[in-house]
């Protein structure tokens, strides 16, 4: 084996390798690496495969717990639901290929999460997303929401999962780097989940799929590093998303998966047939050799370099069971994907490519995945912000501000959204968007799963620390909201250059926040992806975690939403409000400062309420249910009374605009017709409780006798985002 | 009453449209490859939701030369009664077993929320299950159910009592903002000449479940079930 005479140290850096990486390649194969070589080491070791910033602070995640069937280092997380089920699902970020080019960037993402749900013997049942775009004033803005928004519709929608929730927020801080963040829940049984480890040396090694085409070369490493302006040329390492043909693998996939063909099974995402090659080798402890002459490719001319880190979409990578092949032939051409056999593991512990009779590379497996580089990066956290001065704030007409918050762009109305994807085929849709979480039932079970993406990133760049607790806690209210019992979550971790000490600082401590809040709210981390280099010319995004928690329901016929129902009954607030207006929305919004402190997080009073606030719900006491959150309470009562299109008359309320529209944590409002009796379970349980009005008319009145229809509120909250994109 | 489902690749609404028919006729309807030739015997046959052939070329085109579709015409020449929803509409207008076709939305989006939809004629074997006049509340999910024909078709189609349901508001009245998808006479069903073909954009089969948000599409499986039996 020959070393590439053209692979130079400034070739591997231009592949995002530093200089000590690349000695590293050379030392583990005693020789210069060829190109083909290079390009498998600079996609394995890129920051977006090998976690190589983030690992140190990852494992520090809780990960377990009595229902986790399989954490971290698959696919997806698989959870236990009872009856034999189980529950797959991960979220992932296609953040710099939708700034890029939106619509296949987004498509892409979704295909690409979908695939890691039903690589593991699962069935999609919902899609979700997190976005943040920029300001809406910059002349980017309105095209990337545009385009991603039409990308994850005619993805989702084809493929016949329905898009159940989501989010999506603004802030200049995203104005060169948009997050995309995609999330797959899939339903499996328990006793057949399929992993990726290759095992049986001489077992063949199958190619199905889509055929592979020079797009997407080296993504995996673009999606490592920084942009700068010159982010347009680097168009053509988008991939081009296919969702017919992804539709087709899922049913394929699955229809031979019901059988015993499959050993082991893992889809080509970032750095295609390198990364599922050598993971399904290195899991295994064992060596893959492959004939790249058979890999169906749709261009002539494929080198050895391209047809590895091709990153084209709707591919997987199978071990099959000897003798199988002709089983899994014919329900791949009934299909009408491409099926061929590519290579067969070996014992060598080696990675062999070979083509046109020649050998194209020879890595040792073991060391490229365990001598990967790790890095514990130095952190230097920026100094806390000082507590804000509310006394100081100039007193406003609280309705004044309502009107001004509900027509801002992270409070509006997002149906111009989620009107555009289907959320409800396959028929199990039990809560539609727009509420605090997903409701999706598992067949005829009577159960259902309660899904939402969570994440306050004003917060996290205020105090990482506490915006990582507060994402999570956060996430598992909108669970509770609901009357589900949280049972895991994915996160997304969404931030900058990591080699910048004050962004790896926010890593740190979010991770941090977060592992706190998982350990006292029993919520593990079970999947997840990070996405760091967040950077445009030197400029990060606010540090954004992102969680997706997902949450059981026995009964789905008791899950409650947020709109108000009937005339008459009570609305009661629980949990203590302080009136803390640090990095609130109020402040940005209506003082126009982000300043101060996030607020605090009582994690013993968030999992006392939220525990609470189930049992009620169980109990069939609670008919409307909202978690208080972004533009605190006054906001969240304006939002369950335009979802019910209901007036409320309200009787008492914590003081000034800092009691109503200050964002203190744990705090959830109850509408029920039995006040008395959750007024007097609250104060048995030492929760803070307290009528604050009764539904009826069709205004929103407050204590002073001020007043403002609710089909007003709905307008203003449903007006900003179609007028914004009708703008231009 | 024993139904076929046929699947084409890119179906996605099938088990939506099964777990409907089941619910009103107590039995699992037939599974039918696109590729097959042969058609089991069945009262019904329907072509479910989608995007058959990812809606490559043009919705539904592709699907409507399927080998198994010469069975379904042959079928519905002897007078088998045929249910085509969404991409299955497109897919009858496309084989040329129901006139027009399906353009898309006025607003070049795709939309899915809950539409109101009035009954034009409770005199078929499809909406027998309802009221003339009726105003049912069904959502939809689609970028293409914009119906056009030319004036004399359209004309021809209100004639003969061939228009099952047009787009309305919640009162039942025909208004421009209820006809969402900007279709010809807010049209979004049809019949053909034995009005026993209908090919409708909505999706009864997903409002049939108190618990899904619901049932106003229950009348339409019931109404099939009483009248094949």
């Amino acid at each position: 084996m020959k070393g590439g005479s053209n692979v130079t140290p400034a070739l591997a850096a231009e592949m995002g390798l530093s200089a000590e990486e690349f000695a590293r390649v050379e030392s583990i194969l005693g020789r210069t690496p060829n190109l083909t070589e290079l390009g498998v080491f600079s996609a394995m070791w890129s920051e977006h495969c090998s976690y190589k910033s983030s690992k140190v602070w990852l494992k520090t995640l809780p990960t377990e717990g009595p229902r986790v069937i399989c954490g971290p280092g698959e696919n997806a997380g698989v959870v236990d639901i009872g009856d034999g089920d189980a529950v797959v699902f991960k979220i992932e970020s296609h953040n710099h290929p939708s700034f890029i080019e939106p619509y296949q960037g987004a498509a892409t993402g979704v295909g690409g999460i979908l695939r890691d749900v039903f690589t593991m013997g699962a069935r999609p049942i919902a899609i979700l997303n997190s976005l943040r775009f920029g300001s809406p004033d910059h002349p980017k803005t309105r095209h990337l929401v545009s385009g991603v928004v039409a990308g994850i519709g005619g993805y989702g929608n084809c493929v016949g999962v329905p898009t159940v929730g989501g989010e999506c927020q603004f802030h200049p801080s995203y104005n060169g780097n948009i997050l995309v963040n995609a999330m797959c829940v899939g339903l499996a049984r328990a006793d057949r989940i399929f992993y990726s480890a290759a095992s049986g040396a001489g077992n063949p090694v199958i190619y199905v799929g889509a055929k592979t085409g020079r797009d997407g070369i080296h993504g995996a490493t673009m999606a490592s590093a920084e942009f700068d302006d010159s982010a347009a040329e680097k168009r053509p390492t988008v991939q081009v998303g296919d969702p017919f043909t992804e539709k087709l693998l899922i049913e394929a996939c699955l229809e031979l998966m019901a059988g015993d063909a499959i050993v082991a099974i893992q889809d080509m995402g970032a750095a295609g047939l390198t990364s599922s090659a050598v993971e399904m080798a290195g899991k295994g402890g064992l060596g893959i050799e492959l004939d790249l002459d058979r890999v169906p490719t749709r261009e002539t001319g494929m080198i050895p370099y391209e047809i590895m880190l091709s990153e084209s979409q709707e591919r997987m990578l199978m071990v099959l069971r000897p003798g199988s092949e002709p089983e899994a032939r014919r329900v791949f051409e009934k299909w009408e994907l491409d099926f061929a056999v590519i290579g067969h593991v070996t014992e060598t512990g080696r990675l062999i490519l070979k083509m046109h009779g020649e050998l194209a590379a020879d890595i040792p497996v073991g060391p490229l995945v365990t001598e990967a580089p790790l890095y514990n990066r130095p952190t230097q956290a920026r100094l806390k912000p000082a507590e804000i001065d509310v006394s100081a704030l100039p007193t406003r007409d609280p309705l004044d501000c309502l009107k001004k918050l509900l027509a801002c762009p992270d409070l509006a109305s997002k149906r111009w959204i989620w009107e555009r994807y289907d959320h409800l085929v396959m028929g199990n849709t039990v809560k539609r968007p727009g509420g605090d979480a997903a409701v999706v039932r598992v067949n005829d079970s009577g159960k259902a799963l309660v899904l939402s993406t969570d994440c306050t990133p004003r917060y996290v760049r205020a105090d990482p620390e506490t915006g990582g607790m507060q994402a999570i806690a956060e996430s598992w209210r909108n669970l509770c909201a609901v009357g589900a019992t949280p049972l895991a979550l994915t996160d997304n971790m969404n931030f900058g250059n990591p080699e910048k000490p004050e962004i790896m600082a926010e890593f740190a401590g979010a991770i941090a926040g977060m592992r706190a809040a998982c350990l006292a709210l029993d919520y593990p981390v079970v999947s997840g992806n990070v996405s760091l280099y967040n950077e445009t010319s030197g400029s990060a995004i606010l540090p954004t975690p992102v969680i997706g928690g997902v949450g059981l329901i026995a009964d789905a016929a008791k899950a409650v939403d947020l709109a108000l129902k009937r005339e008459g009954n009570a609305l009661i607030l629980l949990g203590a409000t302080k009136g803390h207006l640090g990095a609130s929305l109020y402040l940005r919004e209506i003082e126009g400062r982000e300043d101060g402190a996030p607020p605090f997080v009582d994690l013993a009073a968030e999992k006392r309420n939220g525990d609470f606030v189930r049992g009620l719900i169980e109990s069939e006491l609670v008919t409307a249910c909202h978690d208080i959150s972004d533009g605190g309470l006054l906001v969240a009562i304006a939002e369950m009374a335009m979802a019910g299109d209901k007036g409320v008359a309200l009787e008492a309320l914590p003081a000034g605009n800092a009691g109503l529209f200050g964002e203190d944590q744990g705090r959830y409002l109850i509408e029920t017709a039995s006040p008395d009796a959750i007024l007097d379970a609250a104060q048995k349980a030492g929760i803070p409780a307290q009528r604050i009005g009764t539904v009826g008319g069709s205004a929103l009145t407050l204590p002073s006798g001020d007043a403002i229809s609710v089909p007003e509120l709905i307008s203003i909250n449903e007006a900003w985002l179609p007028a914004y994109m009708a703008g231009g | 009453m024993k139904a076929a489902v046929i699947i084409f690749p890119g179906s996605n609404r099938e088990r939506d449209v099964c777990t409907a028919l089941k619910r009103a006729s107590g039995k699992d309807p037939a599974i039918v490859w696109h590729g097959d030739t042969e058609l089991p015997a069945a009262d019904l046959i329907v072509l479910p939701g989608g995007f058959a052939y990812g809606d490559y070329l043009r919705c539904g085109a592709m699907a409507a030369h399927s080998p198994i579709m010469r069975e379904v015409k042959a079928r519905a020449a002897k007078g088998t009664p045929v249910l085509g929803i969404c991409n299955g509409f497109q897919v009858l207008t496309e084989a040329g077993m129901l006139p027009g076709a399906l353009l898309a939305n006025r607003t070049l989006s795709f939309v899915c929320r809950d539409v109101y939809l009035r009954v034009e004629t409770s005199q078929t074997m499809f909406t027998c299950g309802y009221e003339t006049g009726q105003a049912i509340r069904v959502p939809v999910a689609h970028g293409e159910g914009n119906y056009t024909a030319d004036p004399a078709t359209l004309d021809r189609l209100e004639g003969e009592g061939r228009v099952a349901f047009r787009y309305c508001s919640a009162e039942g009245e025909l208004t421009d903002e209820g006809n969402f998808n900007g279709s010809a006479r807010s049209i979004a069903g049809i019949l053909n000449e034995t009005r026993t073909v209908l090919g409708m954009m909505p999706h009864p089969e997903n409002v049939t479940d108190p618990l899904l948000g619901g049932t106003d599409g229950q009348g339409l499986f019931d109404g099939i079930v009483s009248a094949l039996q």
